[in-house]
């Protein structure tokens, strides 16, 4: 008998470590922090990104073991947890939001966005703009180094922004920059950049990350990254850690904490953990649900993701080339449920591919465009040809749990219309390719954002010709309207540009092009002590004004 | 040694029916345990079947994280669905899986097992290796390939699972019979002029049936586990459909807020698994 029990006990045992072994097992999965962006810029640079912001802190408690950091700030430290590795430490190279919005911190450009939104000068003092807008004259700062300790010469300018716009061999890495005919340095302060059609938007895509300055004798910036931001690259171990100190010799107003460390939380399931357990300080996204679990140790800051999270439909596709589908599908959802189901209420609902961050050029009114109304959503389907409903399926990036919570409370939104909405979660490097690239998709859940705050960032993809297009929006009057708004920037008349591009929104809306949802909130976990955390309207984390309290 | 056993319907062996059968001969304590709680499980998973309380998928705002109750005996998830209805589902979905996956694992595994170890030579040689290779892969990689090639969904994973499973049999039913094809009755009906296929099916086959039981068993509950762990990680059931591997995985975030997110389905999965090992241990036994 008591062999027995112990046999029992062996199995039961057994059993539970089985159990055991799946369960942490899965823990090394695949998903990526809380939530957040989404298309990245995979292969057009010019076109999307998003914001959100940076925080930080520091942590000046002393009960901390972790990423402990002393009191004094000469030698302060941050842990910081970033969702994925940087997939280039290049900044012309970088695809990812999620890597550019560090590399923020390392690398600038002649120009850089400022917390507002607006475009400061870094690596350059001013510049100026013939009339005809087709000449950038750029005086290049004084005193500017990089982190090597050389200093940056009008060489190194010229040499990254043709490196950029493919003048020296090769293709342009900044699609936009192809608009670039010459980059001259007629003396030793001064940087003239001509370009072939003028652009209202050449500033704010000189300003992205990509477009940084680089020195031009490092022949490897990949194993030896060397730019001008405040922080300079130290070390870097692969889907493990990246650390970068204070660069000291910083032209601006220095940063405050000495040390960061970039920690690897691939598995969104383990934010938690991380942060409870003192290995990290600092998460930006973090979801609703992670938040209310953090205790009293940690702020949790709140902002918007800035980005447009929507059901993207793929216009080509039956029935979603029919426009009375597509528009009885926005009657179903009701986006302030969603909300309520998915983030306890935050997020700014959105009714274009718009949010407010742009200003301007968001038109609020379009959010109430389709108040939910079933019998109305019916009728529509009804007459479209569907009166029983249909189903279809609706991929969505496994990494990101807030896109596949929604796409969850969608699903069963639809259901009321007799709408079968099959979700199918896949990766997010499938999802890139099979859906973003390869079109080949019904519907997709995903957040879209902006790597400028000029509204092509947002608009430009809807124009049926092109190559990011990926939800196969074709609409004449689409197409006139944005080149209007093209036309009119062309000649500066911002009026006409800003009209031009509400209408493409209001288009955007009125033909339902996608089921537009919401821009997400944002929830940055900090551990008290940390304070300085900043938030900006693009996808941007600045760890230069994280400061110890 | 020779044992009769006449329930080549191997499905049998997974239910009571195989206990009945069994009981006459012993009643351990560890044998009526684990036949109690399959017979639960079975139970619970046939009243999913049939009826949940609530649809699995309705959504209440108002019973966000609800903690057990008697409306919601295991409480609500995050969207505030039943997580009993769902755990009955889930069990269901996840006892599907396995069944079909140890299905596809035992027969494709009895056929090749049979014909290597019974005829041998080059058949047994390439097949064996071939064999080999598949099994030098932990079947969760082998599967995450395959529906990473063939895409994510119910069925994909049973294909992938089942594939992944064949070699364990094939191996195991191939040493049987190897043990076998040199014992004097076979000779003797060799000798006879009984025709290969009777020799293998009728003669050797049943003799295989103790060892093939147990690891039917057995692999039925690497099939479950494997099942909850590839749902877990996103591949498996989609949501907002249910099995017990993806529930565990939505629950995490809750892990502290709403233990019993987790404790529940985690329990199934572990009585599930645990009433089998002690049925599989029986088995090995007799």
């Amino acid at each position: 008998m008591t062999k027995r029990g112990q046999k029992f006990v062996k199995v039961l045992f057994a059993s539970m470590l089985l159990t055991l072994t799946v369960a942490l097992g899965g823990c090394s999965g695949d998903k990526a922090a809380g939530d957040s962006t989404q298309i990245a810029d995979t292969s057009a640079a010019s076109s999307s990104e998003a914001n959100t912001a940076a925080n930080a802190e520091t942590n000046a408690s002393s009960e901390e073991t972790g990423g402990a950091s002393e009191t004094e700030a000469g030698d302060s430290h941050i842990t910081i947890g970033i969702p994925q590795d940087l997939d280039s430490l290049v900044p012309s190279l970088s695809q990812g939001a999620g890597t550019q919005e560090i590399l923020y911190n390392i690398y600038e450009g002649l120009y850089k966005p400022d917390s507002e939104g607006n475009l400061v000068p870094a690596v350059a003092s001013d510049y100026t703009m013939s009339e005809d807008g087709l000449v950038y004259t750029f005086t290049l700062r004084d005193g500017v180094q990089f982190h090597n300790g050389n200093p940056v010469t009008v060489a190194d300018v010229k040499y990254s922004i043709e490196t950029c716009a493919g003048l020296n061999g090769g293709e342009p890495v900044i699609s936009a920059f192809s608009n670039i005919e010459s980059v001259e340095t007629p003396d030793d302060s001064t940087i003239v950049i001509t370009l072939e059609k003028s652009s209202s938007s050449f500033m704010a895509i000189l300003a992205t990350v990509e477009a940084a300055i680089v020195p031009a004798d490092v022949a490897d910036l990949q194993t030896n990254p060397v730019g001008t931001g405040p922080y300079k690259f130290v070390s870097r171990s692969l889907q493990e850690n990246v650390v970068l100190e204070r660069f000291d010799e910083y032209w601006g107003e220095k940063a405050h904490i000495k040390d960061i460390t970039l920690k690897v939380l691939a598995d969104s399931d383990s934010i938690v953990m991380n942060l409870q357990g003192g290995a990290v300080d600092l998460v930006a996204r973090v979801s609703t649900a992670q938040a209310a679990e953090l205790g009293d140790e940690f702020e949790v800051l709140e902002g918007t993701m800035n980005l447009v999270q929507a059901m993207y439909l793929n216009n080509a596709v039956e029935p979603f080339d029919n426009e009375k589908v597509r528009q009885a599908l926005c009657y179903a959802v009701n986006k302030q449920e969603i909300l309520d189901f998915v983030s306890e209420g935050k997020g700014t609902p959105v009714g274009s591919s718009m949010f407010p961050a742009f200003g301007k050029y968001y038109i609020e009114e379009l959010n109430d465009l389709y108040t939910t109304d079933i019998e109305k959503a019916k009728e529509l389907l009804a007459d479209a040809g569907y009166p029983d409903g249909f189903s279809f399926t609706m991929k969505v990036p496994s990494n990101y749990q807030q896109h596949v919570d929604t796409a969850q409370v969608v699903a069963e939104q639809l259901k009321q219309i007799g709408v079968t909405a099959n979700i199918e979660l896949i990766e997010w490097e499938t999802w890139l390719s099979d859906v973003y690239q390869g079109r080949d998709f019904e519907a997709t859940l995903v957040g879209v954002d902006a790597s400028t705050l000029t509204a092509g960032a947002m608009l430009s993809r809807f124009r049926s010709d092109v190559h990011n297009n990926f939800v196969n929006f074709s609409n004449e009057e689409y197409d006139a309207a944005y080149a209007d708004a093209l036309a009119a920037e062309a000649v500066m008349d911002d009026d006409k540009a800003t009209e031009a591009y509400k209408k493409c929104e209001t288009i955007l809306a009125e033909t339902a092009a996608n089921v537009y949802i919401q821009d997400m909130c944002e929830l940055v976990a900090v551990r008290k002590g940390y304070t300085g955390y900043t938030f900006y309207p693009l996808y941007i984390q600045d760890f230069s004004k994280l400061e110890i309290q | 040694m020779k044992l009769k056993f006449h329930h080549p319907d191997l499905s049998a062996c997974r239910s009571g029916r195989m206990g009945v059968s069994m009981k006459k001969k012993k009643h351990s304590p560890n044998f009526i345990l684990g036949l109690g709680i399959t017979g639960v499980m079975l139970l619970l998973i046939l009243i999913g079947f049939i009826h949940t309380p609530y649809d699995i998928t309705k959504m209440d705002s108002t019973a966000k994280l609800a903690a057990p109750s008697p409306a919601h005996l295991m409480g609500c998830d995050n969207f505030g669905r039943d997580i009993f209805s769902r755990v009955l589902k889930g069990m269901g979905n996840t006892f599907v899986i396995a069944t079909a996956t140890v299905a596809i694992g035992t027969v494709s595994g009895v056929i090749i097992g049979a014909f290597t170890g019974y005829f041998g030579g080059w058949l047994d040689e390439v097949l064996m290796r071939v064999n080999d290779v598949v099994f030098a892969f932990p079947s969760i990689l082998l599967a995450l390939v395959f529906v990473s090639i063939f895409g994510t969904g119910k069925y994909n994973v049973i294909a992938a699972l089942g594939i992944a499973f064949i070699p364990s049999f094939a191996r195991i039913v191939r040493g049987e019979f190897i043990k076998y094809r040199e014992m004097d009755y076979v000779k003797s009906a060799r000798l006879a002029g009984v025709p290969e296929l009777r020799i293998i099916f009728v003669h050797i086959l049943p003799n295989t049936m103790p060892v093939l039981i147990s690891s039917v068993m057995i692999g039925f509950n690497n099939a479950v586990l494997a099942e909850a762990g590839m749902s877990y990680l996103g591949i498996g059931v989609q949501p907002p459909n249910a099995s017990l591997g993806s529930m565990l995985s939505e629950s995490q975030t809750y892990l502290f807020s709403a233990p019993w997110y987790a404790v529940f389905p985690g329990l199934m999965i572990i009585l599930m698994v645990l009433g089998l090992s002690l049925l599989a241990d029986q088995g090995r036994k007799v």
